[in-house]
């Protein structure tokens, strides 16, 4: 079938593939053994710095008391709310942008000084509108998150071809139609890459509403453990918020995938 | 006459400046003619096209036309939608029109049938050569029925080889299908081997220099055309009118 040499080339590119996983196994196992033994031998203060043992400790004691999940699912359920309402709110101020360009012109200088404002900052106010509970956290993801889904999708739609526009002005397409027809479909891979970017600053928007009020969430956990200074919860927090994450990215790579078929 | 247009200008504004682009533009068509406009690049050839088609407003003149008359216009490159079949980039004007009727598809399948290209109904445009792609651009044209086609360059994205080979092609479409039409264009021999009239532009205010009945020979197909006797003549008159300075 193939020549010797071709085999050859296969062969490697596949040992590089093995080469580079078996890499990444090595750090994160590397990493974990050397934190563990650091704290066996005293060398760091598990304290402060926890271990591997303490957060699997504090994860099975989280699941036995039935709270792991709970909380898992309390920051699962405001990022899916916060992502579902800020894309949709983000394209459809996007295509009025697009569809009104003075409306564009006059609105840009206020969305750029929005999108550069450090929302964190926004806080006071936010609780103090949606009151101290999940209103404020979905709020905060949004103001993260919406901003910068509208100048990105505006941004694409606007660099749409303009000989396509032409030419479906050429045949005396309607605005609308122009949109359904060219401008929507031609920027699909821009929108999924704008969902990616969308999902990863509700992450951060809502553990970050889960700072500032929250009586459950992953992000409620971290606030608490450091408040009670129990270090190892802190530390389980994060562990877990990267594990999420980590699904998360995968998940949107999959569908990515799947949807470009 | 399909269509007439008299003392047509155009003025196009910037924040600093104006600029006359066309100027004092008229002539009329025939019914089944092909005429090809030539000048120097960037004098104001395509933006003729653009008022015609309606894409821009003529800042004075008129254009009549005959009861009925409607227009196809292709543009420089195929345009044609990646993430849609050959059969639905084809169907692309009739849908923005309205409906499309069962008339309608099988005149497009027909349309690709006849020109070489029904195996690629269901296949999209990456698969296709660019010969084809700009084949398939014409059928989309043609396919709402325009009486009057408008060519503005339509085989400049396309190397050599394939120029000659496309524009053979559709030129046979076009009188096959008995469409009048009207072709920009900088390449001067592609205008002599194509058109029945060449309008040669002069420098920005483009205004008409001349005009040149082609009278060949054996008139045929524009490959065949090329070699006519007179094909020499008429290039070294074309070019001397345009006058092109480097």
């Amino acid at each position: 079938m193939f020549s010797l040499e071709h085999k050859l080339y296969l062969k490697n590119i596949r040992k590089r593939k093995f080469l580079i996983r078996m890499m990444q196994i090595l750090i994160i196992t590397l990493l974990i053994v050397i934190w563990q033994l650091a704290a066996n031998f005293g060398l760091i203060n598990t304290f402060i710095y926890s271990s591997p043992k303490e957060i699997v400790i504090t994860i099975i004691d989280l699941y036995n008391d039935g709270s792991l999940f709970y909380h898992i699912w309390v920051t699962l359920y405001e990022v899916i709310v916060s992502f579902v309402i800020g894309t949709i709110i983000g394209i459809l101020v996007a295509t009025l942008l697009w569809r009104f360009e003075f409306l564009a012109k006059v609105l840009d200088p206020y969305l750029t000084v929005l999108n550069s404002l450090p929302k964190v900052s926004l806080g006071p106010i936010i609780i103090i509108i949606a009151g101290a509970g999940t209103g404020s956290i979905i709020l905060m993801a949004l103001f993260i998150s919406v901003i910068i889904t509208i100048i990105n999708v505006h941004q694409s739609f606007i660099n749409t071809d303009l000989n396509k526009i032409k030419l479906l002005k050429s045949f005396k397409a309607s605005q609308s139609q122009i949109f359904f027809k060219l401008v929507l479909p031609s920027n699909y891979n821009n929108i999924i890459s704008t969902f990616k970017v969308n999902l990863g600053l509700v992450f951060i928007g809502v553990i970050m509403g889960e700072f500032l009020v929250s009586k459950a969430g992953v992000g409620y956990l971290i606030m608490y453990g450091s408040q009670i200074f129990n270090l190892d919860l802190v530390m389980t927090g994060i562990i877990i918020l990267a594990i999420m994450a980590s699904i998360m990215y995968y998940l949107i790579l999959f569908i990515e995938k799947k949807l470009s078929k | 006459m399909i269509l007439r247009i008299k003392d047509l200008r155009k003025i196009y504004h910037t924040k600093q400046n104006e600029i006359l682009a066309v100027d004092n533009f008229s002539f009329d068509l025939k019914e089944g003619e092909f005429v090809a406009i030539v000048g120097p690049s960037g004098c104001g050839k395509s933006t003729i096209l653009s008022i015609l088609c309606g894409l821009e407003k003529a800042s004075a003149g008129t254009i009549k036309t005959e009861d009925g008359i409607s227009f196809g216009y292709m543009l420089q490159g195929d345009n044609l939608f990646e993430w849609q079949t050959i059969f639905k980039n084809c169907l692309l004007g009739l849908e923005l029109k309205g409906k499309v009727s069962e008339k309608d598809k099988e005149y497009v399948k027909k349309l690709l049938k006849t020109y070489g290209l029904e195996e690629f109904m269901n296949a999209y445009p990456s698969n296709l050569s660019g010969g084809m792609r700009q084949r398939v651009a014409l059928i989309r044209t043609l396919a709402t029925r325009p009486d009057l086609l408008l060519l503005d360059e339509p085989f400049s994205a396309l190397d050599y080889q394939s120029r000659l080979a496309v524009s053979d092609d559709v030129y046979k479409i076009i009188k096959s299908e008995k469409k009048s039409a009207i072709m920009v264009t900088h390449d001067i021999s592609e205008a002599i081997s194509m058109a029945d009239r060449v309008i040669v532009l002069s420098q920005r205010p483009c205004t008409i220099k001349s005009i040149y009945e082609i009278k060949l020979t054996d008139k045929s197909t524009p490959i065949n055309n090329r070699k006519a006797k007179e094909f020499a003549k008429y290039y070294d008159m074309i070019w001397k009118d345009i006058d092109y300075h480097v």
